[in-house]
């Protein structure tokens, strides 16, 4: 991506959301995810995504860490030393992280309870620290929020996607409400579908994960030089 | 002159002070409600023991408390089954906030254990089930949990436990209701009325409805399970002399005596 690296030339009154700022958001979506194609974030992609729920709740605390670091990083970017500058990108982001558990201790607990360590584990979400160091310290504010919020995008739509399937094939349901309970019903008593174990198993996520990037990259013709 | 050594401090020394007065502001703005949240969800953990957690789902945070409030009583008891009401300065001691925790780390003589009674609405002498605390180890890190005895104070009515940091699909499994629900109606005494406890075997998918002490097991977690059963084998034992009291004075219907 050297595209990013570079500054933008300084245009007279470029729309809010003009192309080459679309480009931030739609970018991480597909063409270069965060997860997919940098294989970044396999941890908490693999360890939060057994039900919908934590999983909406852990997209939106990444959602918001990435934008506020790019953000705070992106206004500092001028003034960090660049010899301490990782350091001071950890300290930004592990203050956000330890603000997201604050918020969800107090407010949904439960949800705490189930996320607590991963939440924690957004500071070591390589996908965090690698948009502050390509993009905001060499950005303008505005688009290095963009860059953040495409970024975190691209990682919360994949790791939905893996929960979906995980809870669904492994619990038989979506955000809790029984699907395969019902699916049952309609054919009457003695039937009933089978939910894999396998799904609810980190190895689940392995698998349904693969099946995605196996996917895409049929489709965009990706190939890893 | 960004480069220079000051610099460097004096930037370093900025954020750390910015970054930490936000934290600890938020900590302390959040702190209340925080508290609360953990008390609800130790009031949760505590009804667990008796109520099908379908139900108890279905409730919301005022419907639990207040529920709390008019179903459970609770006390303090000592190794030898007397109450605590005052702690060692003479402060008054609540059951809710006793820290097992720290008190897992005196000797078992002198911990302080929480007894939650479970009653009809309003009449707190009509038990329905005697609710204990345990705690204990994992394979990684502090397991807990509540065990309700029905009034026979043998038969289990209910458990709940909680793990800090138990494997995923493994482990962490003991606070699934399927798992807890294998608890149910299992005794802690034989017929001489020595105790047994209740022991989770290993492996898991057999059938041990015949056997009142043994309990199906959870595959791929037999350290987590050797320390639920060693939990309650301890804690248990740890209420005897309390259970010891209450049953010699279930001849007299008025349990109040005992209290």
């Amino acid at each position: 991506m050297s595209t990013e690296t570079a500054q933008a030339s300084v245009k007279q009154a470029e729309p809010l959301l003009s192309k080459r700022r679309r480009k931030f958001i739609s970018d991480p979506l597909v063409d270069n995810n965060p997860i997919t194609i940098q294989v970044l974030g396999i941890c908490s992609a693999l360890a939060v995504t057994t039900q919908l729920q934590p999983t909406l709740v852990m997209a939106i605390s990444v959602i918001f860490v990435m934008v506020m670091a790019n953000l705070t990083i992106s206004l500092l970017r001028n003034a960090i030393p660049s010899r301490v500058r990782i350091i001071v990108q950890l300290a930004v982001i592990a203050s956000l992280v330890t603000l997201v558990n604050e918020v969800l201790k107090a407010f949904a607990f439960d949800m705490y309870k189930e996320l607590s360590v991963f939440v924690g584990l957004i500071i070591t979400n390589c996908i965090v620290m690698g948009r502050l160091e390509a993009f905001a310290l060499g950005n303008k504010p505005y688009d290095s929020i963009l860059d953040g919020f495409g970024s975190a995008l691209g990682y919360a739509w994949i790791i939905l996607a893996v929960a979906f399937f995980r809870e669904l094939l492994g619990s038989g349901s979506v955000f809790g409400v029984q699907i395969y309970d019902a699916i049952s019903g309609l054919f009457g008593e003695g039937f009933s579908l089978a939910t894999n174990g396998l799904m609810v198993s980190p190895v689940g996520a392995f698998i349904i994960l693969g099946l995605i990037i196996w996917v895409q990259r049929t489709k965009t013709g990706y190939v890893e030089h | 002159m960004q480069q220079s050594n000051a610099y460097i401090i004096t930037f370093s020394v900025i954020l750390t002070v910015v970054l930490g007065l936000l934290l600890s502001g938020t900590s302390q703005v959040l702190g209340p409600i925080q508290k609360k949240a953990v008390e609800l969800d130790t009031k949760k953990q505590i009804l667990g023991a008796v109520l099908e957690s379908s139900d108890l789902r279905k409730m919301t945070s005022d419907e639990i408390l207040a529920y709390y409030d008019k179903r459970i009583t609770s006390k303090v008891v000592d190794i030898d089954g007397n109450l605590i009401e005052k702690d060692s300065d003479g402060n008054p001691i609540i059951a809710e906030n006793v820290n097992v925790a720290k008190n897992y780390k005196m000797a078992p003589e002198k911990r302080q254990y929480p007894m939650f009674i479970f009653h009809k609405e309003g009449n707190p002498d009509a038990v329905e089930a005697y609710i204990v605390q345990v705690y204990g180890a994992g394979l990684w890190d502090e397991i807990w949990g509540f065990l309700a005895l029905d009034t026979d104070l043998n038969t289990i009515a209910g458990v709940t436990f909680g793990h800090k940091g138990e494997t995923p699909g493994l482990g962490a499994r003991i606070t699934e209701s399927g798992v807890q629900n294998r608890f149910q109606g299992k005794q802690i005494y034989d017929e001489s009325g020595s105790f047994q406890s209740v022991v989770m075997q290993k492996g898991e998918g057999r059938d041990f409805s015949d056997d009142l002490h043994k309990v199906d097991g959870i595959s791929g977690s037999t350290i987590t399970a050797n320390g639920v059963n060693n939990m309650l084998r301890n804690y248990l034992q740890f209420y005897s002399a309390y259970f010891e009291k209450l049953r010699s004075s279930a001849g007299s219907t008025d349990l109040a005596l005992v209290n």
